[in-house]
């Protein structure tokens, strides 16, 4: 007694837990190579070690740490560059411009979310590194300053739309009674609007956090890809994803250098996963407020 | 929406059953999947290094034999050489000979790689052309990319703080570089580029850069390329200038290498008529003109023990 209506039922519920399953088995797979690879290796090393030498000459070594730096470092540096710009653009959007200006504005903005990864990459190359090399008069601009430039465009997008919604969703009586107290409209923004939409630009800058630290393709052309323990921004420095990327495709299968990147691959879900925890934590905050 | 309830728990139970039998190494890879069911058409995977030249080559090689197709693509030696062994390819480039540990493993995987030599290159030293460094020894190379020596100065070049460009570890050049020169760990410093003409575009932008590419990088149809520098290397006391081919056929230049391709098992059809003509007169006049070298005289001797 199938009828239609259950069928459909059915049908809808399977993919909605596709995504469940998806996620499962990619969690499962994840942890179960971990696990292999610290019954071969060993938490210490992985942990204390620096640097990620599979292919060394004589003893490897597999050492995240200074990947981990790495990669924390360009997101840092990403963020102190979006999220100033990314606020600022949101505010100027939701309470400044007109509405005119407003339409042709956004779907600029949502068009550079757009930009195939390979091409910001490219531009790194290209463009971004040539000029930090001469500003800063270094021989060569491939470094992590050039990928937290390049991780900042293609974090702004997500920062700025998000945050635009928070900034709309502050009701128009908060800012009506701030200007009837006498404010003026930067008054107003800074102190009334920015406030009330906070829980909504956090979930922003975690959102574009999360969009930094993922991020493959970019890094990996644009930061030179060197493994040693970056001490400044103006050093070549390999992140998680490049050297899982640049890896994966040669690596024998069974080997401890395997299983490593899968252990790799491991922290760097435990990372965007309490990146996308707190952002879920600041979403539920928001909506209390609002 | 009762119904939903009811078939809740059995849902998630067989989801979580089914992810792990997706991706749980209960489903292991298969081996098995041997390619060359096609008669027409030949894949070839491998070496960056070669990758330019064998796709030229392929092309020369359509051109003649029509309905054929062949398909070449780079992401290194060890890529190529692990796709032989998981039987993605039929040809694996490389521009090293195999290890004992792949080979060890080629046997437990049933496969017998057959290696073929089918160019020279002449593997070169560039740096900035504002910083033409007369020569290097192997040692001073290997201390240089060890992280030992880290001052153009201390090998008679300007005052300038030493920035390495390399390979990728899934690079054969990377390996052939590490075995043959360093005989050590690179630097941690030294930036990992993708590919031979990474590293070119990357010398030529940077001062105080040093590089190694394979000479069909740097020497386009006769003639060095513009922007670079080739170190010329000391053996002994003699300086001896990857350009010259009578270096690389006598074997006096230090990082003259025998590019590979290995297939499995003795080949036949088409694959032969490919090896076969890369090693015919038209075949290697292509090599030349892609700036690399022609088979030696002992490595066609090798080949001829194999029918080619």
């Amino acid at each position: 007694m199938f009828s239609k209506e259950r069928f459909v039922q059915y049908l809808f519920f399977v993919c909605a837990l596709m995504t469940v399953v998806i996620l499962g088995g990619i969690f499962i797979m994840l942890l179960y190579k971990t696990l292999k690879f610290f019954e071969l290796v060993g938490l210490g090393e992985f942990f204390l070690e620096r640097i990620w030498k599979p292919s060394a000459y004589s003893k490897p070594t597999y050492g995240v740490l200074a990947m981990l730096v790495s990669t924390l470092m360009v997101t840092v540096g990403a963020m102190v560059i979006a999220i100033p710009v990314g606020i600022g653009a949101a505010a100027y959007l939701s309470e400044v411009a007109s509405p005119h200006v407003r339409e042709w504005l956004k779907p600029l903005v949502e068009l550079l979310a757009g930009v195939p990864s390979v091409a910001i990459g490219f531009l790194g190359i290209v463009l971004v590194g040539p000029f930090l090399a001469k500003v800063f008069h270094l021989s060569s601009g491939i470094n992590a300053l050039n990928g937290s430039i390049l991780l900042a465009i293609m974090a702004l997008p997500t920062i700025i739309s998000v945050s635009e919604d928070a900034f709309s969703s502050v009701p128009l009586s908060y800012r009506e009674a701030s200007c009837a107290l006498g404010a003026t409209k930067w008054q107003t923004i800074v102190w009334v609007t920015l406030p009330a939409a906070l829980p909504g630009i956090l979930v922003a800058v975690m959102l574009g956090i999360g969009r930094a630290v993922g991020e493959t393709m970019t890094v990996l052309m644009a930061t030179g890809n060197a493994k040693a323990m970056p001490h400044s921004f103006f050093d070549s420095v390999a992140t998680m994803t490049a050297v899982i990327a640049s890896e994966i495709g040669e690596v024998d299968y069974g080997s401890e250098h395997y299983y490593g990147l899968f252990a790799v691959g491991c922290l760097l879900f435990l990372i965007s996963l309490l990146v996308n925890l707190l952002a879920d934590y600041f979403n539920s905050k928001m909506r209390r407020y609002a | 929406m009762r119904i939903m309830s009811k078939m809740r728990i059995s849902y998630i139970f067989f989801a979580v059953v089914l992810g792990i039998l997706l991706f749980s190494e209960l489903g292991c890879p298969s081996s098995k999947r041997g390619r060359g069911s096609n008669a027409n058409s030949l894949q070839i995977k491998g070496s960056d290094t070669e990758v330019n030249l064998v796709q030229r080559l392929a092309e020369a090689f359509m051109a003649r034999h029509k309905g054929a197709k062949i398909a070449v693509t780079g992401g290194g030696s060890g890529t190529g050489i692990a796709a032989l062994f998981n039987g993605t390819t039929d040809l694996a480039n490389s521009s090293r000979p195999m290890k004992p540990k792949e080979l060890s493993r080629a046997k437990k995987k049933g496969i017998t790689p057959v290696g073929v030599v089918f160019a020279m290159d002449a593997l070169s030293v560039i740096t900035h052309p504002s910083n033409p460094l007369k020569s290097l020894t192997l040692e001073q190379l290997g201390l240089i990319y060890r992280g030992k020596i880290r001052n153009f100065k201390e090998v008679g070049g300007p005052d300038l703080e030493i920035n390495l460009y390399g390979r990728q570890s899934n690079s054969g050049t990377f390996v052939y570089f590490r075995d043959t020169v360093l005989k050590g760990d690179y630097s941690p410093k030294m930036k990992n580029m993708p590919g031979n003409s990474a590293i070119v575009a990357a010398v030529k932008n940077d001062r105080s850069g040093i590089g190694y590419v394979g000479i069909g990088y740097v020497v386009k149809g006769g003639k060095k390329i513009e922007g670079v520098h080739i170190v010329p290397l000391k053996r002994g006391e003699e300086v001896v200038d990857p350009l010259h081919r009578e270096n690389i056929r006598s074997g006096k230049y230090p990082l003259a290498r025998p590019l590979y391709q290995y297939c499995n098992g003795k080949p036949t059809g088409l694959l032969l008529k490919f090896l076969q003509f890369e090693l015919s007169e038209d075949g290697q006049k292509i090599v030349e003109e892609e700036g690399f070298y022609p088979v030696t005289p002992q490595y066609r001797e090798a080949n001829k023990k194999l029918g080619l």
